[in-house]
């Protein structure tokens, strides 16, 4: 049986501008997928602790406060050292395309800016969680 | 790739019982997968279970029941006991997603390494818990906790499972959640080891006491039975430390007169049941290849073109061809 794909949707750092972050988890659940909401102003820490103690296949981060370059690779460390390196660290908000690349490069997944469809990042995850499970069987 | 995926059952129980988290996530997942490996991994952990003590907590929507495991983990904390939480939320029928909030409620617990937080989504099943939902206690058992909780869904009336699974149950109400006729309908009242009445600094908290006692002096309980009944404010902290020392006191009265016991075992009777009935339930529709006959016999009542069904019919129909399945595997 297929195994319901679970993400952590949370919001790290001071801005307090949620509605993103909730349509986001709102569309992941309805497509079928387990979304663990971690609420507002969260720290990296405490994301990466969510993300191992859930054993979810993605985070998605909603930042909107400008700190992207700090937030997104921090939490890519504290997972990698948790030993969740296998999770999908992906996310959106106002970012730069030079940022994402910058973040990509650090092992970030896609980021999603304004105008990015819903349908897009659902399919994203979809395609992503898929690819690294199938990796993962056939290791 | 993560080592995890590779791992062995042995290796992985050894890596739980060290207190590793991610093990322990990972040992979780593949409890609620059903994966193969966790069966294996339970026969060999399975004599190591026990010590902790297992609580169920459940009541209506809104009642409070996250904000209430908060607080008593932290209270916990401070008495230096180590906490495991497991936290069911439905699952949506119509799309099989699930939005689990309870962590959101359980800020403060977020970064301590005495607590271990684990979300659930019911997927299909009703009850209140998840299928694996008493796996995942085992597991945080064997993870060392010293009290386990499960939280279940917001219940209604007679979602009532968490009685099965649990050494000791809360039933969680707040004022203006109904009255005294919707506690009095069978299940949900029937299951509390203890009453907690939150949310008492609302109006009516009085009231509701008055009219649990009531509840209770109709159903003819004899006294020193009685479920007690305690009043808190979660979001304040406030009747934490007396509900902390009641829970205490209800479990070492029941571990001394052997009801805890009696209780485990029969909990893991009724377990065992559930898992040949899961097994069964499988079999037939999966293993037998028996959902295409369902959808032959009823081919066509869609589009209106097919002919009447009997639905008994069509039923033994189904469980014959089974039956003459399974007896031709047992004579080869």
């Amino acid at each position: 049986m297929e195994q319901p794909i679970r993400v952590l949707i949370a919001k790290p750092g001071l801005d307090g501008h949620d509605r993103g972050a909730k349509v986001v988890a709102a569309a992941m659940r309805d497509a079928g997928m387990e979304v663990i909401y971690g609420g507002l102003h969260q720290t990296p820490e405490i994301i990466a602790e969510m993300a191992v103690q859930e054993d979810v296949d993605a985070v998605g981060l909603s930042i909107l406060s400008g700190a992207h370059m700090t937030l997104f690779p921090e939490v890519k460390k504290l997972l990698d050292a948790a030993g969740a390196d296998h999770v999908l660290l992906t996310g959106g908000g106002i970012i730069p395309p030079d940022d994402i690349d910058a973040l990509q490069a650090k092992g970030v997944g896609r980021l999603f800016g304004p105008g990015s469809t819903l349908v897009e990042l659902v399919e994203y995850v979809q395609a992503e969680v898929g690819r690294r499970r199938a990796a993962a069987g056939s290791a | 790739m993560t080592a995890l995926d590779k791992t062995k059952e042995a290796e992985l129980v050894a890596r739980v019982k060290a207190g590793e988290e991610v093990a322990c996530a990972r040992m979780m997942t593949w409890a609620e997968r059903g994966d193969p490996r966790f069966a294996v991994a339970y026969d060999a952990f399975h004599a190591d279970l026990g010590r902790a003590r297992r609580l169920g907590i459940t009541g209506p929507p809104g009642a409070g029941k996250s904000t209430l495991v908060e607080r008593l983990a932290l209270h916990w904390r401070g008495l230096d006991r180590t906490v495991g939480i497991v936290a069911v939320d439905p699952t949506s029928p119509f799309t099989g997603g699930a939005l689990l909030g309870d962590r959101v409620r359980m800020g403060e617990l977020s970064l301590d390494k005495g607590v271990f937080i684990r979300s659930m989504a019911t997927r299909g099943v009703f009850g209140g818990l998840a299928r694996a939902t008493d796996d995942i206690a085992d597991v945080l058992d064997l993870n060392g906790r010293d009290m386990v909780v499960v939280e279940t869904v917001g219940v209604g009336q007679s979602e009532v499972d968490v009685a099965k699974s649990s050494d000791l149950t809360l039933v969680v109400l707040h004022p203006g959640g109904g009255d005294t006729i919707q506690a009095m309908k069978a299940g949900l009242m029937e299951v509390a080891d203890i009453y907690v009445v939150n949310k008492a600094d609302r109006p009516g908290v009085d009231r509701l006491v008055q009219q649990l006692t009531d509840i209770l002096d109709v159903r003819d309980i004899p006294l020193q039975d009685r479920p007690p009944i305690l009043t808190t404010v979660a979001t304040e902290g406030t009747g934490i430390v007396e509900l902390a020392g009641q829970i205490d006191a209800s479990l070492a009265e029941r571990e001394a007169d052997g009801r805890l016991a009696g209780r485990r075992g029969e909990n893991l009777r009724r377990r065992i049941r559930r898992i040949v009935d899961g097994r069964l339930r499988q079999d037939v529709w999966e293993l037998a290849g028996l959902s295409e006959r369902l959808d032959q016999g009823t081919a066509g009542l869609e589009s209106g073109t097919g002919a009447s069904v009997s639905a008994y019919g069509l039923a033994e129909e189904i469980l014959s061809d089974y039956r003459e399945r399974r007896h031709g595997e047992t004579q080869a």
